[in-house]
């Protein structure tokens, strides 16, 4: 088991007292793909960044168990926490043009990701860099080596996260919201390098998503959370055999191009949700 | 290739056209001032007949804008009048008191730098625990105590009642003009002479007056660089950098660090500009015979070529700074080449 969660609780000190943003959170996800789906503010994020300990300061990170591959994360020292991000667990951002350092060059960047893990000399890491560049298709990786992020498009900038969230060889894939600050045609084209390279790789994915649909079609399993809680976990072709009102509340607000409706429903949601 | 002679042109433009500017204001800063030049060279008992051939002589006769033009010829040639006080040419003035003034300012921006930087960061880093507070508080103390009452103090202490440092002035009375003026700076030239005495009693007397000017200046230097690096530390990518596994080291480093570069680069290069006008304040309770100096005892005295002159001088200071510091935004952030 790769990923063992039970009962994650991610809550903020502020002001007024103690904000909970998730409540309760359990999953396991072994060499498969996960997929989180939920709105804004459902928590899917801090989820993700609770398992490699990359929230602020001032977030509170409590659970029953919370182990990544036989390691206690509530209890790890930072040193072990820095031996499993990046190597054991990637972590793909949003957006390229944000999560890329603006004024390092990619190569620089991927290299680096390789050498903190991997050692060997600069030149060797610059090597690798090219190699896992070539590996994210992208064309003349030498050249792209040498451009800074801005110089870039989206897609590729995305493609160069990846290759430098690759480069440690991890176990475990985290990518949040991988494709939303991305063009509709070069979403998929990500997504597809993602899931191939995860495959062929043999790891485990988690894809973090508002995208119900995108995530069941690349994903084995679907959670779907709201308000910090898991609403429902199912197997991702059984999706439209969802039982959770929420969850079929947000696949009724679908549109669709086959069965078009005139009005799509608005989701009405149930205090009682949240009870269990 | 010709979009850089473009860039060229620009910038060739561009400051040509702050210089005029500089020149314009400078010229008019010696005709507005509610001073007669007149008196001012002549005495006010002069009589009549020497009032009136000092006013040919300066060309005061003449219309404002053949005035200006001779203004511009004479500096032209390098000419920024006589002082009337020194009765010196401005520019050998200015050539002997400016390099008493770029010797302090150079040392307490390196000195600011170096403290206040990592400083910055350090708060930055540790926001809101009792480190980023004690800074601020010595920050808050670097912005608001007036910089002469630090130095009596220090003078008190330090020369008066410990005896532990050289009192006010540039150096000792037995190591006047003993190393050669060649740069003007007196480390250097002392240097350049090979007298480690003269060179060390040099640098003793810039102690007091260097940790007073760069204290006030790494006050701005630490909060700014706080401020900079709280923006940068909230980035996209510094989560990035955490999550590839670097070492907080290397995230604050070499990560988030570079990219303040470019905004601290304008602060480092106003600050110096703003110390290389000269530290009124601090030359004259240290006895530093400074551009500042000059300038102040030139303004009470009506002395305007000086005044103009190290005026001229303070604006080329900042235009120059002002070039630098683009040259070397070009150098450390990728997005403005």
């Amino acid at each position: 088991m790769l990923v063992d969660i039970q009962n994650l609780r991610v809550s903020f000190a502020t002001r007024t007292g103690t904000f909970e943003a998730v409540r309760g959170v359990s999953f396991k996800i072994g060499t498969e793909k996960l997929g989180i789906v939920g709105e804004s503010g459902s928590g899917k994020s801090l989820t993700a960044r609770a398992l490699m300990r990359l929230l602020p300061p001032n977030a509170r990170i409590d659970a029953d168990r919370l182990n990544f591959d036989g390691t206690d994360i509530l209890k790890a020292d930072e040193r072990t926490m820095r031996g499993i991000r990046g190597k054991r667990a990637g972590f793909i951002l949003q957006d390229p043009k944000y999560s890329l350092n603006p004024v390092m060059t990619i190569g620089r960047q991927v290299a680096e990701s390789w050498r903190q893990h991997k050692g060997g000399s600069r030149k060797q890491a610059l090597e690798a860099a090219v190699d896992l560049l070539d590996q994210v298709r992208i064309r003349d990786p030498r050249r792209v080596c040498d451009l800074y992020p801005h110089e870039v498009s989206g897609g590729m900038g995305q493609r160069v996260m990846i290759a430098m969230m690759l480069a440690p060889d991890p176990a475990l894939l985290i990518a949040d919201e991988p494709t939303s600050a991305l063009d509709a045609t070069v979403q998929a084209e990500i997504l597809r390098l993602m899931e191939d390279l995860v495959s062929k790789r043999g790891m485990g994915l988690i894809l973090i998503s508002h995208d119900l649909p995108l995530v069941s079609h690349f994903c084995d399993r679907v959670a779907v959370m709201y308000a910090g809680h898991v609403m429902e976990e199912l197997s991702a072709g059984t999706l439209a055999q969802a039982k959770h009102p929420y969850t079929k509340g947000l696949l009724n607000c679908l549109p669709s191009l086959t069965h078009p409706k005139p009005r799509l429903p608005v989701l009405t949601r149930d205090a009682a949700w949240l009870q269990s | 290739m010709t979009k850089r002679l473009n860039a060229l042109a620009g910038l060739l433009a561009s400051v040509g056209l702050t210089l005029l500017g500089l020149v314009i204001i400078t010229f008019l800063i010696g005709r507005v001032m509610p001073i007669d030049p007149i008196i001012a060279a002549v005495g006010d008992n002069a009589p009549q007949e020497v009032v009136e051939r000092a006013r040919l002589e300066m060309g005061l006769d003449q219309p404002i804008l053949m005035q200006f033009f001779h203004y511009v010829v004479q500096l032209l040639h390098g000419d920024l009048g006589r002082s009337i006080l020194t009765k010196n040419p401005v520019i050998s003035d200015i050539a002997r008191y400016f390099p008493a003034t770029l010797e302090l300012a150079t040392a307490a921006v390196i000195v600011a730098a170096i403290i206040g930087i990592p400083l910055g960061v350090w708060a930055a880093v540790r926001q809101g625990t009792w480190i980023d507070q004690t800074i601020r508080v010595v920050c808050l103390a670097g912005h608001s105590v007036p910089v002469f009452v630090l130095a009596l103090i220090s003078l008190l202490v330090f020369y008066a009642a410990l005896g532990i440092a050289p009192g006010p002035g540039r150096q000792d009375i037995v190591f006047q003009d003993m190393v050669p003026h060649i740069t003007g700076v007196l480390t250097i030239d002392s240097i350049i002479a090979g007298d480690w005495d003269a060179l060390w009693d040099a640098l003793a007397h810039m102690v007091q007056p260097v940790c007073i000017l760069a204290y006030f200046s790494m006050a701005y230097i630490t909060r700014m660089t706080r401020a900079f690096m709280l923006d940068a530390l909230r980035g996209e990518y510094v989560i990035t950098a955490r999550a590839k596994g670097l070492s907080p080291f290397s995230v604050i480093w070499i990560h988030a660090f570079p990219n303040v570069g470019v905004q601290l680069v304008t602060v480092l290069a106003l600050t110096y500009a703003g110390l290389l006008e000269g530290a009124v304040v601090t030359e004259t309770v240290f006895s530093w015979p400074g551009l500042g100096q000059y300038l102040t005892v030139s303004l009470m005295n009506a002395d305007m070529n000086p005044v103009m002159g190290a005026t001229l001088l303070v604006g080329l200071v900042y235009v120059g700074l002002n070039l630098l510091a683009d040259a070397v935004y070009r150098q450390l952030d990728p997005r403005v080449r």
